[in-house]
Parts: C-alpha cells; structure tokens; sequence
C-alpha cells in the first residue's frame, strides 16, 4: 500500500512537466500537482493506519531486484554475496516522514497556487514542486542506501531547479549552483561511506547494517570513518559546519519552496538519515559524539548570524540551520527519536514561519528587507497572528510545539552528561528567540518604514495563502502535545512510536530536576523575547546600533558571517580556478602546442610531397606530352586536309618509284 | 592505220589533261570529270597497244576499266551530291575537315 505514496506525486510531475507546460490551464496545473500530494498524504494516512493496527513494526516492498546477487570478497577477506533491490521499507520512522513531506508538502502546495499565481511558469513550478516530493518520498521510503541515494541527490537536483527558478536572475542562478555544488561536496562523503559499506559489509540494506552491527561483525573504527563519511553527506544536505553556506543564498529561490525544501524537508534528510542508520552511529561512539558537537556549535553559530541579518528570509534561514544544529545534537546524545520529533514540529513552525514571511513579502510587494518594513500588524493582522505562533513556538514558549521537542532534545543532552553540548544549546535558546522576536519587532511592531511605492499595493494575502497558514499555526501550536514528556503527565506517545525503528532512550533524571531544566529554558527564552522587547520596541533599536558601536570588530565580523564565504571562496573555489587556469595553460601550451606542431610537421612533409608531385611526376608527365606536342608540330603541317595537296602527293610518289625503278633496274 | 607513237601521243595528252584537271583545279566536279579523263588515257593507251600486239587482251582490260569507271562515277557523283547539300559549294578549298 505504502509504496503508492510516491507515485501519485511522480504522475503529477509527468502530466504538468511534459504536457502542463504547454497545454493545461493555470487550474488544470494547480489541480493535478495538489491533488496528487493530497492524494500522496491520504495515502500516507492510511498507510499508517494499517502500521498502527498491523503487528508487523516493519514492512519492506521490494519491486524488483536492482542489481542481482553476484559474490564478492569483502575488505575481511570473507565472501558475501551483494545484490541491491529497488526495495521500500516502511516502519514507524518512515510513517513520520512521509506525513511531515506530504502533510506540510501539501499545504505549501496550496498556499503556492496563491503566492505563484502571477508567474508564468506556472507548471514547470509545479512539476518541479512534484518531482521535490517524489525525490524526497523515494528518500525516506528507501530500505536500503542504494534507493535513498536515488532520492538523496533527487532532492538535491530539485532543490538546484527551485533555487533557480526565476533563472534569469543571476543571483539565482548562482545561488542555485552554489547549492548544487556545496551538496555534491557531501554526496561525495555519502557515496564514499555508502562504498566502504558494501567493501566492509557487503550490504546497504538499513536492515542488514543493524543487524551486522547488533552481531558486532564490523570494526569499531570502520563503523567511525563510515559513520563520519556518511555524516559528511548529511551537513551538505542539512547545512551544517561546515558545509551550511548554500542554504543562506538558497533563498534566492520562491518562498514556498524555502519553506517545503529549505526549511520543512529536504534540509531534514540527513537528520533523518543519521536516525535511520543509529545503530551504526551509537555503535561507533565517536561518531556520535562528532555528531552532538557539530550540531551544537552550529546551533549557536548560526543563531549568532541570525542577529543581524535584515533580510526577512535570511533570518529564517540561518535560523533553519540553527534548528537543525538541535536536531544534531538530539541525534548526538543518543536521543533519536527527540531529533526526529523536533524535525517534526520543526517543519510545522519553520515553513510556518517562512509561509507567513512570503505572505509579508507578497503584500509589500516584493520587499524582503525589514529595515522598510515595521509597523504591519495592523496592515496584516492575519499574517501577524500566524507569525506570532511560529514565533513562539520557535522560541520554546511553554505550550506550544517548540517547546516540547526543544526541551527533550536539551533534557536528553544534560542526562548523557554532556554539559557544554546542554550549555551551548541553551545559549542557542535564547539566541533564538532574541533574534526571532527582533525579526517580529522590526516587521510588525515600531514605526513605519514602508516605501510608499508598496505602501499603495499593501494587502492581506487572498484565502488560498491564509488558510494553509492557518493550519500549519494550529500544528505549530498542538503538534507537540503527541509528545508530552511523562513528568508533565504525558506518554511521550512520540517517542514510544518511534522506538521500533530508533531504539529506546531513556532519561535518566529525577523528575524534580527535568521540572528544573525545562524552568531554565522557558527562563531563557522569556529572556531573549524580552532582550529583543528593550531593544526594539522599547528604546527602537537604538541599544543594538550602541553595540555594533562600541564592539566594530565582531560587529563586522558576523555581519559579515565570518568570512566563510570570502574564506570558501578564496581558498576553496579561488584554488580550483588557479587549478583550472594551471591546466587550462597547460593545455593551451603544451598540448595545444604538440597538436599544432604535429599539424605544422604534417604540413610541411605534405608541401613537400606536392613540390614533387608537381614538380617531377607532373613534370615527367607534361615532358611526354611536349616532347610530342614539338615533334608533331612540323608533322601536322602535312595534313591538310585538301584533297588536291594528297592526290598531288601521290602522283609525286608514283613519279619517285617509278624512277626509281628505272634508274634502279 | 594510225600509228602507235600517235596512239600514245593522244592518250598521254588525255591523261595529263586529266592529271591536271585533279591537282590543280578546285571544282570537285570538274576534278570528277578529269578522274574520268585519267581512266580513259589509260584506255586509250590500253586499245591502241593492245591492237599493235594482236592481242585481245588489252582491249578487254579496257573494257573493264570503263565498267569500274561507270560504277565509280555513279559512287563518286553520289558523294559529290551529298557533299554539296551539306557546304552548298562545289569548292575544294572548303572541303578541309581532315586538316591536322
């Protein structure tokens, strides 16, 4: 059943990709691509009714084998046979997946046939949009790392075609390349540790990697490199230390597919991959300790740029990376299924977030710079309401989704006793909701700094883009409770779901001392929302401006997101430019050079041959003709062609033999 | 009874006459005709000797001659005629397609 999930979307991106672009009206378009994601998410429910009811945890579909069975010899010297199937697993892990893609994907779909409906390329939006949740459900429906790499690099390739849509714009075009590049950078880390699996186990079935791991019948520091190569894959995918750079730029790319790809999901598939493959990564405790701090210092790094940002989006962004840094370091402690449940209400919150950003940009026409906006909530109650919700619930208020799926992740770390990792999470905390709720301030709240331009188009944003907002602030608001921790008198549900395909954790903590942390975070986030609150509203950013005063340096430091870029850049790109214009040297004097000499020597032995082609044989051959034509010259004389000179020729003749033979005889 | 030496005088002179009539005159007719003189030399030349010597050999020779120079003529007026259509002249002087 679970394996029509994928489909509907692939039909939907043939019809509008081959047929849409030329033939189908605007509704004809908007029709088939929702549908067939609704078709995809209803599908998706029921394929988790039959799991809740089913006593199977785990169900594998293989459609066809991919490459058959054929013996091989492994790095152990043992020998295995290796075969690839185009398999799908479904299991608990899967089920969340493919709701959040096909649940959050089809209400970005709808609020798209709002926000895109004065672009002309309307059905290759659309078809690229279906070709995305393909790739992504193929990504996270695949039982082995052969058919998640189909929709690994699908989504990579979807997220270069959306990155770039509005192509003639060269920033976007850039962007998109930047992102392409930047990924494949981590696809080589997936495809080396996906390669030393097969060398080492002979297998890429998920199933097959927990079970040989369980047996302990792979080296701990095999399991490492492996595990650290495919992490390699998973911080190009979900912009991590250190390959986060693309996804800032990303937002070149339209609103709503920031939010699907570039918040919601695709940025999640190494957080889901990491979860997938934990048997291998909590075996190798390396890794997972790699995997807890990478995430942390993100975290807070990413947070750090999000202060001073002043495009709207970018905030959103490298609050994106931010967020994911948590998922990381959830995943990092052990704690799987609380990095997976913050994935979860992530997506709801985040493509909220951006959604509701659209809707702002599409009102002001177009403008994403907050410096010109300020003031709105009376201009955009709606979208103010809506951001509102995201907001908090990004910035752990108590109650709402963030918070729940927040503090597990930051209880999980201070249980494993890896206190700077909680520390620095914390810190993250409150950066968060400092810088979301200046985002908030600076857009909604203060004086009115709206071009006057935009100010005459300023308009709420039409039903179809409200209503998915809506939605996705209900989600964000009670899409935790399925969480509940047990000290707030909750099952954690969530996590009890999951364990069948991440395993069991458990918190080891007093409840008196969990009550505590979750008072120290909520603390932190008040804080921060109160930082942004002084510096904003109260004193109108004049507290910010005295600081980027008074410390320039640092100021321009992360204003400048540290020089990675300009570091990447030149070091990273500039040596392989001098690399390219090394060889391109080479090949312009070297070998261009002996192709030329080559053609210069042909040349010359060629003049050479025609200098006596015509100089001796034609030569040899124009002397016979001469030497004829010389002789014949006096000869011809005779002939001509009178009949009296023959006749008188021949009586001289006669007149010759007949003396002759007198005198003779 | 004429004598020889007339018979030869007579027949040589038709046959110069002849022998002239074909070098040097340009009239292919004319030069058709002077062939025929050239003939009938020779068959004077061929009568006469063959009544000194009592022989009739000679004067059967003759005759022939002016059978061939009957079927000749007959030929060579053909000729004549069809060259004459295609130059309309009788010019020997036009009459050089085989000069070299």
């Amino acid at each position: 059943m679970f394996a029509l999930i994928p489909l509907f979307p692939l039909v939907g991106t043939l019809l509008n990709g081959i047929l849409g672009i030329r033939y189908f009206s605007k509704k004809t378009v908007h029709t088939i691509a929702v549908g067939a994601v609704g078709l995809s998410f209803l599908a998706s429910i029921w394929s988790l009714v039959g799991l809740l009811r089913s006593a199977e945890p785990v169900v594998v579909k293989t459609l066809y084998s991919w490459i058959p069975g054929s013996l091989v010899r492994l790095l152990g010297g043992r020998a295995a046979t290796v075969s690839f199937d185009l398999a799908f697993r479904y299991d608990s892990l899967a089920a969340v997946m493919t709701l959040v893609v096909t649940g959050v994907g089809l209400l970005i779909h709808i609020y798209s046939v709002g926000y895109m409906s004065h672009d002309r390329s309307y059905a290759r939006f659309f078809a690229y949009m279906n070709l995305f949740t393909f790739a992504m459900l193929i990504l996270v429906l695949g039982a082995n790392l052969a058919v998640m790499f189909i929709g690994w690099e699908g989504v990579g390739l979807c997220s270069y075609l959306l990155i770039g849509f509005w192509f003639t714009k060269d920033s976007a075009a850039n962007a998109g390349k930047k992102a392409f590049i930047t990924n494949r950078v981590g696809d080589f880390g997936f495809l080396l540790g996906a390669a030393l699996l097969i060398a080492v186990l002979g297998t890429l079935d998920t199933a097959g990697i927990t079970a040989a791991v369980e047996e302990g019948s792979i080296d701990k520091g095999l399991a490492t490199a492996i595990a650290l190569l495919l992490f390699l894959g998973a911080t190009g995918k979900s912009a991590q230390i250190p390959l986060y750079t693309w996804l800032p730029d990303a937002m070149e790319g339209p609103t709503p597919v920031s939010a699907l790809i570039h918040a919601a999901t695709m940025v999640t598939a190494g957080v889901y991959m990491v979860a997938r493959l934990h048997a291998l990564f909590s075996f190798s405790g390396t890794a997972l300790t790699v995997v807890a701090v990478v995430g942390a210092l993100t975290a807070v790094y990413a947070a750090s740029m999000g202060f001073v940002q002043n495009d709207i989006k970018r905030v959103l962004a490298y609050s994106t990376i931010s967020q994911i840094g948590y998922m990381f370091v959830g995943l990092g402690v052990g704690a799987f299924s609380a990095g997976v449940f913050h994935l979860m209400t992530h997506a709801f919150f985040k493509s909220l977030l951006f959604l509701a950003a659209g809707s702002v940009i599409h009102a002001l026409s177009g403008e994403q710079d907050m410096r010109k906006m300020g003031g709105l909530r009376k201009a955009v109650p709606k979208t103010y309401a809506v951001f509102m919700v995201g907001a908090l619930a990004i910035a752990g208020v108590p109650g709402l989704s963030g918070f729940f799926s927040k503090d597990e992740i930051l209880v999980a770390a201070f249980a494993s006793g890896s206190y700077a990792v909680w520390a620095l999470g914390l810190l993250g905390a409150g950066m968060t909701a400092f810088y979301m709720f200046r985002l908030i301030f600076l857009t909604f709240y203060g004086s009115d700094r709206v071009e006057p331009e935009a100010k005459h188009h300023l308009h709420e944003s039409p039903g179809v883009m409200i209503v998915p907002l809506a939605i996705l602030a209900g989600l964000s608001a009670v899409g935790g409770y399925i969480g509940l921790p047990r000290v707030l008198g909750g099952g954690q549900w969530f996590a009890r779901f999951l364990a069948s395909s991440t395993g069991e954790h458990e918190a080891h903590l007093a409840a008196g001392t969990e009550i505590l942390l979750m008072l120290v975070s909520t603390a932190v986030a008040l804080a921060g929302i109160y930082g942004a609150y002084h510096a904003y509203v109260k004193n109108e950013g004049r507290p910010a401006e005295r600081f980027a005063a008074r410390f320039k340096a640092l100021y321009r430091l992360v204003v400048h997101t540290y020089f990675v870029d300009e570091f990447y850049n030149g070091v990273i790109v500039g040596g392989v430019l001098k690399l390219g214009r090394l060889c391109a040297r080479f090949d312009e004097r070297v070998v261009d050079g002996a192709v030329n000499g080559a053609a210069w020597l042909t040349r010359k032995v060629s003049s050479l041959s025609i200098g006596f082609d015509t100089h001796v044989v034609d030569g040899a051959v124009n002397g016979i003709g001469t030497v004829h034509r010389v002789f014949s010259a006096g000869l011809r004389r005779l002939q001509t062609g009178y009949v009296y000179n023959y006749a008188l020729a021949i009586v001289l003749g006669i007149v010759i033999v007949i003396s002759l033979v007198v005198t003779v005889f | 009874m004429i004598p020889i030496n007339a018979v030869f005088v007579f027949g040589l002179l038709i046959f110069f006459i002849g022998l002239f009539g074909v070098l040097f005159r340009k009239n292919l007719v004319i030069m058709l005709m002077s062939l025929e003189l050239l003939l009938n030399g020779v068959n004077i030349l061929l009568a006469g000797l063959s009544h000194q010597l009592r022989s009739p050999r000679g004067s059967i020779f003759a005759i022939f001659v002016i059978l061939m120079a009957v079927s000749e003529a007959a030929v060579g007026f053909g000729l004549v005629l069809s060259y004459f259509r295609q130059k309309k002249t009788y010019d020997m002087d036009e009459f050089n397609e085989l000069k070299g």
